[in-house]
């Protein structure tokens, strides 16, 4: 008969006393580097995998003819996927310590799922890049870390994996940690963490390793419960999308007129000047309720509404900002994008771009080049983008755009296109310079196009 | 209504390296949880001409409308309700669902399987669970009211045909759920665009794991039917499960109710939501039993979802919430 078993010893229980804070992240990798294993490893030491799920994987895998329980396939998706043996797309899996709660956005690897990886990095402040120990840096790592700088994910992890295969040796895990951490630091990636690791043994994922006592630094699970999920405040440009005009007009609100939104980057104050785009109207914040509650002051990416001094024509997809840190306004987009959808992008394609809560028509004037991300080699003026394709595209809008940069803030500097016939998402874009580092590798056929 | 605000000093939640100690910006798990799903509900409300909330009374529908409530307070929730009645409902949870409806005023709208059931449209299953028989009421209701954006419950934790869900859900004029045509979500841009006659599942509570739920539900004092806490109630085993006797076909021959001590981790259809043995009359009690639970909540609760590995991913095709 069914009961609810009880095991007090685990971390769960310890977590659910209090509130702690919450870290998106992602995982590339391939089966091959050992990836399902260590996010199967991840799930089931730290005690996230219940009995029913370990039951079902141990019937699955006895159907498969395998002795143990094959943690990859706690990971394993749908019917559709596994009849047709591909991975459709992201799948999110969700475990706690008592320090801290995970989103992970777990994604397969190789090349034709570059827009799996893209969708997961996106929202992910952290990155996980396994590389076999016996392989070294290879293709598709550089492909994992050129799509870490691209997205500006601002924590990557290198898990240099199968240590037990290689003796534990020092060496071998330092001399490939340096080769991907200078790799990554000349794309941009503001900070690596390199951990030698054996998913299969469990060295360093959850509990130190015994064996390789040259290492001093924290296991994976450590690090992602300390790694600081957000960012200095001080440096973001302020930014409020309006979503929704919130007017009660009941009589014990008559003229409420609140702009609902949640807050893209930086903070915002009762008492500050704020100007609303695109029409460029000022006024001073007189008050912000949080979810019910009058507060002083609000941050990202609190969703809040905000009420003004004055009566001014305000409505969703415009952007509030601080007067003295208003974005300039564009009908002309220049971005880096990943092509997200089975029908190509073309030059000539007449679409509609949503940028925070603002969707306005727009049409593809050019698309200077493609991108190939394992070598970064540039192909100029491609014609049109297929699905996986990263490149650069100009865009013109049919009205102004208070756009960001993307490197200076993710939700204000991100946009997706849409195919305004179906409604299918095309392409993820990211407003700006590809890369942080004004010097990245090239390649060979950079001679046209790029700007770095 | 209660908010809390507060400000903790991220990953430094133990002892461990020292390494994350940061920003006073970050925002708790919950305030994070909550922040995104009233972001989710305000985009519907500014992208959709006729969305509606299905609520069932259950838990995960209850904290829905809670956050609901919170995205476009002082104002009124710009939905109606939507619950889908399968003519086997807990007396409890019905006195719930409408005394919530006066008490905030609300537009409620009822798809009913008895009806279909007496009509002969639709037809009782010798095992006499009633979860599937669901889909059609819904949809049709869904179609007669033209409604654009359906909001429910759905978590990711809860199953792996759910894991891969979207935010945003595509579903065609018959409600169809199909995979691949479903659109990647990037950063919060959620793409709402449909076709006449098509409409968009929105899932606020995506990212938000059972545990989730209930810590929400006790910070914020939201009320609960009682059904939900340890109580003694006439039961009887049938495929592993404490099934509470009734007119719905139960128990049956050689099936022997008895009085136990226990509460409801999910609240569905009478003839498949099973009981647990629990003495937690507390939502702390609560919360304790299921941070120490090996069980998931449909794995403890749901004899449906045990019909084969892929059944959750079958009625999802066929239109299911």
């Amino acid at each position: 008969m069914t009961s609810t078993q009880t095991n007090p010893t685990t971390p769960g229980a310890a977590g659910a006393l209090g509130e702690t804070t919450l870290l998106r992240f992602a995982t590339a990798g391939s089966v091959d580097d050992g990836k399902s294993t260590l996010v199967g490893r991840l799930l089931h030491d730290s005690k996230s995998v219940l009995t029913d799920q370990l039951e079902a994987v141990e019937r699955a895998s006895a159907g498969r003819g395998q002795d143990g329980p094959d943690l990859a396939l706690l990971t394993d998706g749908l019917r559709a996927e596994r009849e047709q043996g591909i991975t459709i797309d992201v799948a999110y899996r969700y475990f706690a310590t008592p320090r801290r709660r995970f989103i992970l956005a777990d994604t397969p690897g190789h090349v034709q799922y570059t827009r799996n990886m893209v969708t997961g990095a996106s929202t992910a402040e952290l990155t996980v890049v396994l590389v076999d120990a016996r392989n070294g840096v290879v293709e598709q790592t550089r492909r994992h870390a050129a799509i870490a700088a691209l997205l500006r994910v601002p924590h990557v992890v290198l898990a240099v994996n199968k240590m037990d295969l290689v003796g534990y040796a020092e060496p071998v895990f330092a001399a490939i940690a340096e080769e991907f951490t200078a790799y990554a630091t000349e794309l941009g990636v503001p900070e690596v963490t390199a951990i030698p690791i054996s998913a299969l043994t469990g060295d360093n994922v959850v509990e130190p390793s015994s064996v390789m006592d040259w290492y001093g630094g924290p296991t994976v699970l450590e690090h992602l419960e300390t790694v600081p999920v957000s960012h200095d405040l001080a440096h973001c440009h302020a930014r409020l999308p309006v979503q929704y005009v919130i007017r009660p007009q009941t009589a014990e609100h008559p003229d409420y007129r609140g702009y609902a939104g949640q807050i893209a980057a930086g903070s915002f104050r009762v008492g500050e000047a704020v100007t609303v785009l695109p029409s460029g109207r000022t006024s001073v914040i007189a008050g912000i309720d949080l979810l019910g509650a009058p507060v002083g002051e609000a941050w990202t990416a609190q969703s809040v509404t905000v009420l003004l001094a004055d009566d001014i024509d305000v409505s969703r997809g415009d952007l509030i900002v601080p007067t003295e840190d208003a974005p300039a306004t564009t009908q002309d987009v220049e971005a880096t994008v990943c092509h997200v959808a089975d029908q190509p992008l073309t030059v000539g394609h007449r679409v509609l771009l949503k940028h925070g809560t603002r969707t306005v028509k727009a049409i593809v004037k050019d698309i200077p080049s493609r991108l190939t991300l394992d070598d970064l080699s540039l192909h100029p003026h491609p014609g049109t983008l297929v699905a996986n394709d990263i490149g650069r595209v100009k865009i013109r809008t049919a009205e102004p755009l208070p756009a960001d940069s993307y490197a200076d803030s993710r939700r204000t500097g991100s946009f997706i296109l849409i195919d305004p016939g179906d409604g299918t998402t095309l392409t993820a874009g990211m407003v700006g310079e590809s890369f942080a580092a004004p010097e990245p590798v090239r390649g060979d056929a950079d001679e046209d196009g790029w700007d770095f | 209504m209660t908010t809390t605000v507060t400000k903790v000093t991220d990953g430094d939640g133990g002892t461990g390296g020292g390494r994350g100690a940061g920003s006073p910006y970050a925002l708790t798990h919950l305030d994070a949880l909550e922040s995104e799903a009233v972001h989710i509900f305000r985009e519907v409300a500014g992208e959709f001409e006729n969305p509606v909330i299905l609520f069932s009374g259950g838990k995960d529908s209850i904290v829905m409308l809670h956050l609901a409530l919170k995205a476009f307070a002082p104002a009124a929730v710009p939905f109606s309700l939507l619950h889908v009645d399968t003519g086997h409902n807990f007396p409890e949870v019905l006195e719930y669902r409408d005394r919530v409806v006066a008490a905030h005023g609300l537009r409620l709208h009822v798809a009913s399987v008895q009806d279909y059931i007496d009509r002969g449209v639709l037809r009782e299953r010798p095992d006499g669970t009633r979860n599937p028989l669901q889909t059609v009421p819904l949809t049709e209701k869904i179609q007669r009211e033209r409604f654009d954006a359906v909001f429910g419950g759905g978590r990711r934790d809860e199953e792996k045909a759910r894991a891969k869900e979207r935010v945003f859900s595509l579903r065609d004029e018959f409600s169809q759920w199909d995979p691949r045509r479903q659109r990647p979500e990037l950063w919060n841009l959620y793409n709402g665009r449909h076709a006449p006659g098509e409409h968009v599942r929105v899932f606020p509570l995506s990212n938000w794991t059972e545990l989730d739920v209930w810590q929400y539900i006790a910070r914020e004092g939201i009320e609960l039917p009682e059904i939900y806490f340890a109580h003694e109630r006439e039961v009887f085993g049938r495929s592993g499960m404490w099934l509470t006797a009734g007119e719905w076909g139960g128990p049956k021959d050689g099936e022997v109710p008895e009085t136990r001590l226990v509460r409801y981790r999910t609240v569905g259809d009478m003839s498949c939501t099973g009981a647990v043995d629990s003495d937690a009359t507390t939502l702390d009690a609560v919360i304790a039993e299921i941070a120490a639970s090996r069980l998931t909540e449909r794995g403890a609760t749901r004899a449906d979802d045990k019909l084969s590995e892929a059944a959750m991913e079958d009625r999802k095709r066929e239109g299911y919430f």
